[in-house]
């Protein structure tokens, strides 16, 4: 055990570097994931053909490719055809490419869970269907879609960890390097393991604080 | 005020409405009434374009109901309407589900819309849950807060669509008595009702449906009491005389 706190020791700073990138790379995808999930939910809603079909044909595209697939397309074939992104972007856009469709679907099914009867009662009162979105059916809805969004988020900070292989430096390539150079696979990936615990762990705690502020947990 | 010519209207194959021709005057209550499946709340939902129908016309005060149409916006914020199940919108208070319409659909002012609000809670007797939430509400406190809700966008004429039949029995009278209250009044309504006591004692008249037809019109009373059809004069024995 004391031979694993001084490597331990060793270690930290370099998956610590590793471990900021992480939380970089997740907030940057997660916000941009929310707003296009939430513009596709909008648009697969909106009750407009012409709107709903081509989001729906994306959506359900993108869902169906794995997320490694969709993160070499970006970093490799990008290129070919101009866009020239760093490690970096191409794993944010990556990600949030493909987790604004898991969002986005999230977002829809709390929105189509809304009772028929809040719709009727907003038309009979004279809204039209933005005003009627923004203010009865998104405040119901975001009380159901918290813990299934929550899971998303969760789901969304460990796949941070696929981004390595298109060699974004965050806590699973740091570490991956670093047993590579050392051999010491047992202390390295514990010390990876419990590095994503603690922040999945608190997250957890804060998404459960927000759900019962929202009266979603009723 | 408003007026219903030849109006059709299907499922697919199936016929809800084979052509209405009815109209109802500024000021006055109709009832009305028919067996469940009769089309009768359907052709209640056509005057606000909560459903559409296929061939004929509704028009209020000469403008046509046309739910492809922007007017229809307008149509709904001169015609309210008060539903079977309440429709109060959960995460506001009784205040604020008064308020909704007036604030935000017609653009009023804020303080003003309050006033008129909490005024219209008092008037139906819950000047003391403004800022109760409908969850904590009996159904018969919630259809009231849904009457205020109507009365605020000081429509032109109100529409209720069974508004007493998800209600306990001992709450069917507060709301009948607001609605009394409105008729008192001569707010223009056009109520879809199993109360036939109400109908009798508040309707200037009937009309009675089956099968998507209307079989029998006429001033309430004589309609209530000498119906000239056999199957009125059936389905108001049922209905009175259940057992």
């Amino acid at each position: 055990m004391n031979t694993f706190t001084t490597r331990a020791a060793e270690y930290l700073p370099l998956l610590i570097n590793g471990l900021w990138m992480t939380i970089a790379i997740t907030l940057a995808s997660l916000a941009l994931a929310t707003v296009l999930g939430m513009t596709w939910a909008l648009l697969r809603t909106s009750g407009i053909k012409a709107l709903a079909l081509p989001t729906r044909i994306f959506v359900e595209g993108v869902r169906g490719i794995p997320i490694l697939v969709v993160l070499f397309y970006i970093y490799f074939v990008m290129p070919d055809i101009g866009i020239d992104l760093t490690a970096f972007q191409a794993g944010v856009a990556g990600l949030a490419l493909t987790y604004s469709c898991y969002i986005g679907e999230t977002f829809r099914a709390g929105i189509e869970a809304i009772d028929r009867g809040q719709i009727e009662a907003a038309k009979s009162i004279g809204m039209k269907h933005p005003l009627m979105m923004r203010r009865v059916i998104l405040p119901q809805a975001v009380r159901i879609v918290m813990p299934p969004y929550a899971n998303n988020v969760i789901m969304l900070l460990k796949d941070s960890s696929q981004v390595s292989v298109i060699t974004v430096a965050e806590l699973t390539m740091q570490g991956k390097a670093l047993a590579s150079s050392t051999f010491d696979n047992m202390t390295v990936f514990t010390l990876v393991a419990l590095l994503y615990l603690c922040l999945t762990i608190p997250l957890n705690m804060v998404m459960r604080r927000v759900e019962v502020a929202l009266g979603g947990a009723k | 005020m408003i007026n219903f010519e030849n109006v059709h209207k299907a499922y697919g194959h199936h016929e809800v409405l084979k052509g209405i021709d009815a109209s109802i005057d500024r000021g006055k209550v109709v009832c009305l009434i028919g067996p469940s499946g009769s089309g009768k709340s359907t052709m209640l939902r056509c005057v606000n374009g909560l459903e559409t129908y296929q061939s004929g016309r509704i028009t209020i005060d000469a403008t046509l109901v046309d739910t492809d149409d922007a007017s229809i916006h307008d149509i709904r914020t001169r015609v309210a309407m008060v539903f079977q199940r309440f429709n109060l919108f959960p995460h506001r208070t009784a205040l604020e589900n008064v308020m909704e319409g007036p604030l935000y659909v017609l653009r009023q002012d804020r303080s003003d819309v309050r006033d008129r609000a909490s005024d219209l809670l008092n008037r139906v007797g819950l000047g003391d849950k403004l800022n109760a939430y409908p969850g904590s509400l009996s159904g018969g406190q919630q259809q009231r807060v849904a009457i205020a809700r109507a009365l605020a966008m000081q429509p032109t004429a109100i529409l209720f669509d069974e508004p007493t039949s998800a209600l306990d029995p001992e709450m069917v009278g507060e709301v009948l008595h607001v609605m009394r209250g409105l008729a008192e009044e001569h707010m223009t309504m056009l109520v879809v009702t199993h109360e036939i006591q109400f109908a009798r004692e508040v309707a200037d008249s009937v009309l009675f449906l089956d099968g998507g037809r209307i079989v029998e019109q006429g001033p309430a009373r004589d309609l209530l009491h000498q119906p000239r059809h056999e199957r009125t004069r059936d389905f108001l024995r049922r209905v009175t005389h259940p057992i």
